[in-house]
């Protein structure tokens, strides 16, 4: 049996602590008898039989559904939507969950003669995937059946003439998805929820949405009242979502929701990286000769070649459930899927919170982490994992580890560049930069024609990024980053600290002497359930 | 005395637009209320003798005084009511009169010659035709009038030459260290030398050399650039030669330069021919800024001493020879003035006379108190360097001229090496701006240098000039007479001259630093970027190579070649290409548009399709990553402002396709096509040298654009032409060569670097496609080796 997560009082006898520092790692001392340390639970057990699986949630709707085999029929249009490159992270072992499932849903598809079949790559105003990557998640396969007729493709929300405007909400949100998929007899939608936030309507009205519908959801407004986006019922951003699916409903598109949870089997049970979902205390002699083995191994490298190897790790996750059917139905058991998975009770909230922040977020899978997906991997990603409250009280300090270069991908993160360096140079305030950049960058042509032709996110992206951290930032009264570049930190409006000592040092004067402190011991991921 | 001898009379003046001749103008005008006033001027290229009058002279702040107390109608009437300027050149028989300037001169009662060349350096003809004919054919001209006024011609105390001891107010060839030259034959020596170096500049093998200089300085730059830059060279080398002549026959008859030779032989020649016309001599010796009038501490131009003490101020100028105990002879130019003044008042004597103006014998300066107060004021009011820090003069130790000239040309000689090293190197960026930084240090070398060998003799020099003759006219005025016009040099409190008077109005002049503090004004470059990305700027030209993208043609053409080889193959590709690479460099810095033919010969019978598919995929493999984030920014800037923009580059049509976004227009090499194939050759001449600057007339004309309100970003020489046409060039990640070229002209720089974090890539190899061709034309489908 797994242990659940857990939650360490940190004491004199407390060895250091892992801290995720970008591609590297730090072991920090933490003050005992004012720290602790949530760790997440052990992985749950995998399912052996995964094809099995797969083939009895398709024939075994959840929900007002009928069993996929009956809603496929000669002559159909049948759009398969599936989740892009930003799930999971990290990339999961092939072959991947996705392709299991299309394959088994292709395979349903011909022996009902359904000879019009689309996929896309759903992945809104993310950049296209390349054919690697598209090969990764579908598989050779498909991917050689499909996409040489131009079937398999990625979602483009700036081609005009593949949109569909299907109407408002009662709140005036417009909706306006993939035309392919709309006027599909059915979506099947094919997700990894990796966290509590993916899934439901969301896989649908954001996946497959222009920045016409997205911008109802992707704000400042928004953002804030969700708190956290990982806890549906109590997410602005979910409600929004929701209120879209209802549009979809009720417009008369079908969708065929696939839902699948993984365990937090994210660095392997051994191998040189099984260290890092272990317990400081419980390191063996041998892990602790593979984590300096490891660490100095990455400190010898290069930053490019550093990068490189921690690019090339692939997750050996296990499967812990497929469900299918109707949306909500679906999005119900695999939330309760993840939370097993997921949620550590903690209880209380600290002045300070820490966060080793890793070398990998959404939006830089084969890609650099640069700043401002630093901001919002801790601000957002990390900051919204809790159901309740935040682990630190308002007016708290937040302190991230991370090297935060002043680095840039410049075929993916184009808008990034010019964001950090013209907008956040004049005001790193959401709502100002919302009121006053937004519109500009959403509808430049340049980005436009970039996130078409090239693989770039699209202009609007950063300022998402942005919003995504907007909640975390208003909740925190501080925000320090260890061990990063200064003139970056400073930037984003962040103080910059050399060590976690000068960190918790300079954190007194926003929260006093003797603060208490919450470190998160996240990947593998957990989500603090505070109360 | 002096006002009322001369009311009512007719002044000739020339030499106006100088120094001294500015001032005499302006005390005339003030102090001599009823007398009129003729000036000899010497047209200008583009303007009429009307119109120097006007900026040349008038504008200047000498007159300030003058236009106070009349205010601006009342100054410029009394302009109007007593000057006549006439055109003519004192460098051409007869002075270049027309009748109208003849008759002006013949009218006249006084005559005053003040014009000269007085830089120490100038070639010897000029020197010759001005300073040693001027006074003669002044004379000549006079004769030929019928007309004898009073001939005042000034001259300078030097025409005594290197000689220690007393230098009497005596004609040149009544001193008994004279050596009697002819100066007709001077004359046809220094025309001789003009013609000889002219013709020798004009050899097969002295061309050659000018034009790979020219070649070493612009780069690949374009016939027309190249052939202006070299008969500049030539032009240069010519002036050099006959710089040098002068020198050197200055100094074997034992005059410190030039100047001093040819003004003597110039008053052997007037006294030779000026037949019965009267005529005085006033020999000034070095006319520094004014003691009084108009105001204390006027001067016009940046003379003798000036940059060698804003050298010194600055610190560059470490030495300067000079002996100690020597006596500079220096004489404030409101004394020249007035001494000039009153030798025409007092009106002619019997025979030719001659005046010294000069303070070395009634009041010596001597060297080591003008230095000690130099360097002491400096230490009070220092100079401040760029980072607003006080410059801390340095100390001289009085050495012979050998030493310090000699440490000189060996900074200079490593200087020049270590730039020779640099300059073979292919830098760009900020390393190429060292290049710029040792180009300033050579220069200042090399004018201290010049400093040093032009006045180093004049520190050196020991005569000291008798002014017998000008206290005698000194104790010959009344009372009034010397108040209102001061020449004695005996009244000059040294001290309080060059601290209160001439040292201000020096660094005042010299526009250097004198606040200390940071970078208080805004740096150039900001100043700069704002021009450039001003509203009303109506075009933004970009070059593509090292300007947008670090990549070239080759890269790209490796990138699509290599896309559809098999792996084997590819890596015998890479062989290949990187055999040819540095042959393919050499012949592209040699002619791009040759390179570029032959090169893309590559791509012929590719399938335009399959390149069009393979192009839009280097977009984000090659383009973007290897682009500059910042100048696509600023590309974007400039549309944003609603200026037009273009790209204009050697590189392919279907290479840049896919920026076409970015801009307006994109003017590139274009291929010839048969069916589905490229052939290997261009439709039209690619635009690179100046074939890019026509590319941009073009452009401009069709849409009617004003090229003065154009931008163009470039980075090599090799773009010169277009840079050359646009109102704002920027050089952009410049090479040596540029950097050094925009860093003279106040180009901006900008230095826009790929982004950090980009994918980095030394070979420019495509992800594998499905196989197409082999090595032997990898874009052609079945082409196998």
């Amino acid at each position: 049996m797994p242990r659940p997560g857990f939650v360490l009082d940190v004491d004199r006898s407390t060895p250091p602590i892992l801290f995720h520092h970008g591609e590297q790692f730090r072991l920090e001392k933490l003050p005992p008898g004012r720290s602790r340390v949530i760790y997440p639970a052990e992985p749950l057990p995998a399912i052996d039989d995964v094809e099995g699986a797969i083939r009895d949630a398709l024939c075994n709707p959840l929900g007002d559904s009928e069993p996929l085999p009956a809603l496929l029929r000669p002559g159909m249009k049948l759009t398969i939507a599936f989740d892009d490159i930003s799930l999971p992270l990290p990339p999961m072992r092939s072959p991947d969950i996705r392709q299991r499932i299309i394959e088994q849903v292709l395979d349903m598809a011909a022996a009902a003669g359904v000879d019009d079949v689309h996929l896309i790559a759903a992945l809104a105003l993310h950049r296209r995937m390349t054919e690697a990557e598209l090969r990764h998640a579908v598989g050779d396969r498909v991917y050689d059946a499909f996409a040489p007729h131009g079937l398999l493709y990625n979602h483009d929300a700036e081609d005009p003439d593949n949109l569909a405007y299907l109407g408002t909400t009662d709140q005036g949100e417009e909706v306006e998805i993939n035309k392919r998929a709309a006027e599909s007899d059915l979506i099947v939608y094919v997700n990894i929820n990796l966290v509590a936030m993916d899934g439901g309507w969301k896989s649908t009205a954001t996946g497959l949405a222009s920045y016409r519908s997205l911008r109802h959801h992707h704000n400042v407004h928004t953002l804030r009242h969700s708190r956290s986006f990982m806890d549906r019922h109590s997410s602005e951003l979910h409600h929004s979502n929701w209120r879209m699916g209802k549009v979809l409903r009720d417009s008369g598109v079908k969708v065929f929701q696939i839902e699948t949870t993984l365990n937090n089997d994210t660095f392997g049970a051994d191998g040189p990286l099984s260290v890092l979902q272990k317990r400081e205390w419980e390191w063996t002699a041998k892990d602790r000769m593979t984590f300096l083995a490891v660490k100095t191994g990455l400190d010898k490298l290069s930053p490019a070649l550093r990068r490189k190897a921690m690019h090339s790790w692939k997750a050996p996750y296990g499967l812990t459930s497929v469900q299918a059917g109707e949306v909500e139905a679906v999005h119900e058991v695999t939330t309760a899927n993840v939370y097993a998975q997921h949620l550590v009770p903690l209880e209380g909230q600290t002045d300070i919170l820490t966060f080793g922040l890793p070398y990998i977020c959404p939006y830089n899978v084969n890609s650099v982490l640069n700043p401002i997906l630093v901001m919002s991997l801790g601000l957002g990603y990390f900051f919204n994992l809790y159901k309740g409250r935040p682990p630190v009280r308002e007016g708290g300090v937040v302190i991230l580890s991370h090297p935060t270069p002043w680095e840039f991908h410049p075929v993916h993160h184009p808008s990034y560049i010019d964001f950090f360096e013209q907008v956040l140079a004049d005001t790193t305030d959401p709502v100002e930069i919302e009121q006053r950049y937004e519109r500009q960058y959403a509808e430049d042509e340049w980005y436009r024609h970039l996130y078409r032709t090239s693989y770039a996110y699209h202009g609007v992206h950063p300022f998402y990024m942005w919003y995504w951290g907007s909640h975390g930032l208003q909740h925190a009264g501080k925000v320090i980053i260890v061990g990063g570049d200064v003139r970056a930190v400073r930037r984003l409006g962040f103080t910059p600290a050399s060590t976690l000592q000068d960190a918790l040092e300079m954190a007194t004067d926003v929260v006093g002497p003797q603060p208490t402190i919450t470190h998160v011991h996240n990947p593998p991921i957990l989500m603090a359930d505070v109360t | 005395m002096i006002a009322e001898n001369l009311a009512g009379k007719r002044i000739f003046v020339t030499g106006t637009t100088g120094f001294l001749g500015t001032n005499l103008l302006e005390r005339l005008l003030r102090a001599v209320p009823d007398c009129e006033l003729v000036l000899l001027i010497r047209p200008g290229r583009r303007s009429t003798v009307e119109q120097r009058l006007a900026r040349e002279i008038l504008k200047n702040d000498a007159f300030d005084r003058l236009r106070d107390d009349l205010g601006k109608d009342g100054f410029a009437e009394l302009c109007a009511r007593r000057i006549t300027p006439v055109a003519g050149d004192v460098g051409r028989d007869g002075l270049g009169l027309d009748d109208d300037g003849r008759a002006a001169l013949a009218s006249c009662d006084v005559v005053i010659h003040s014009a000269a060349t007085v830089s120490f350096d100038s070639p010897l003809d000029s020197a010759v035709e001005v300073n040693l004919l001027g006074p003669s054919r002044i004379a000549a001209t006079l004769h030929d009038l019928g007309a004898s006024p009073h001939l005042v011609a000034v001259s300078t105390c030097y025409v005594a030459g290197n000689r220690r001891g007393a230098a009497p107010e005596i004609h040149v060839a009544d001193s008994p260290f004279f050596v009697d030259v002819d100066w007709r034959s001077e004359v046809d020596g220094a025309r001789r030398a003009r013609s000889d170096a002219e013709a020798q500049s004009r050899t097969p093998e002295r061309l050659a050399e000018f034009r790979s200089r020219a070649r070493t300085e612009l780069g690949a730059a374009g016939t027309p650039l190249l052939a202006d830059k070299t008969e500049q060279l030539r032009g240069r080398w010519v002036s050099d030669r006959l710089v040098e002549a002068g020198r050197a026959r200055a100094a074997s008859l034992g005059w410190p330069d030039a100047y001093a030779f040819t003004k003597a032989l110039g008053e052997r020649a007037l006294l030779e021919s000026r037949g019965d016309l009267p005529v005085s001599i006033v020999r000034p010796s070095i006319i520094e800024s004014a003691l009084a009038e108009p105001r204390p501490g006027w001067i016009r131009g940046f003379r003798m001493a000036e940059p060698v003490i804003i050298s010194y101020a600055r610190g560059l100028l470490k030495e300067f020879p000079g002996v100690p105990e020597g006596i500079i002879d220096v004489i404030p130019v409101d004394q020249v003035t007035a001494a000039i003044i009153a030798v025409a008042a007092r009106g002619p004597l019997d025979e030719p006379d001659v005046v010294q103006v000069a303070s070395g014998s009634a009041n010596p300066l001597r060297y080591r108190h003008l230095v000690d107060q130099v360097s002491d004021w400096f230490g009070l009011h220092p100079l401040y360097d760029t980072e607003g820090q006080p410059i801390l003069v340095p100390e001289w130790s009085f050495p012979g001229r050998g030493r310090v000239q000699s440490q000189l040309t060996r900074a200079k000689t490593a200087i020049e090496k270590a730039e020779h090293v640099l300059q073979s190197l292919p830098l760009r960026g900020t390393q190429a701006e060292w290049t710029a930084k040792l180009e300033t240090k050579r220069e200042e070398a090399e004018r201290a240098l010049g400093y040093v060998e032009l006045y180093g003799a004049y520190a050196e020099c020991e005569a000291i000039y008798g002014v017998d003759r000008l206290l005698g006219l000194w104790d010959d005025l009344d009372a009034d007479d010397q108040a209102a016009f001061g020449f004695d040099p005996r009244v000059i409190d040294w001290t309080r001259y060059v601290r209160e008077i001439h040292l201000p109005s020096v660094v005042h002049h010299a526009r250097v630093r004198t606040t200390p503090g940071g970078r208080d004004a805004e740096p150039r470059e900001v100043r700069l970027r704002r021009q450039v990305l001003a509203p009303e700027r109506q075009l933004a030209a970009f070059d593509l190579e090292n300007t947008l993208i670090a990549s070239n043609v080759v890269a790209s053409y490796a990138w699509i070649a290599t896309r559809r080889l098999p792996t084997t193959d590819r890596l015998r590709f890479v062989a290949q290409t990187l055999r040819a690479a540095p042959g393919w460099l050499a012949e592209d810095r040699k002619d791009r548009s040759d390179f570029l033919r032959f090169f893309y010969r590559r791509y012929e019978g590719a399938p335009i399709d399959q390149i069009e598919e393979d192009a839009a995929e280097m977009l984000s493999d090659l383009i973007l990553t290897k682009s500059f984030p910042a100048a696509i920014r600023r590309v974007r800037e400039h549309r944003a402002l609603g200026h037009r923009t273009v790209l204009i580059t050697g590189a392919l049509d279907f290479v840049v396709a896919p920026l076409a976004p970015l801009f307006d227009d994109i003017v590139s090499a274009q291929l010839d096509r048969s069916g589905n194939r490229y052939k290997g050759e261009l439709l039209e001449v690619p635009p690179t040298g100046e074939s890019r600057a026509q590319a941009l007339f073009d452009y401009a004309a069709d849409h009617d654009i004003d090229l003065r309100e154009a931008v163009a970003y470039a980075d090599s020489t090799s773009d010169l032409p277009m840079l050359e046409v646009v109102g704002f060039p920027v050089a952009v990640n410049p090479e040596t060569r540029l950097a050094a070229l925009a860093r003279k002209r106040g180009w901006l720089v900008e230095h826009f670097a790929k982004a950090k974090g980009a994918p980095n890539r030394t070979i420019p190899i495509g992800p594998q496609r499905r196989r197409t061709g082999g090595l032997a034309n990898p874009l052609v489908p079945g082409r196998t080796a």
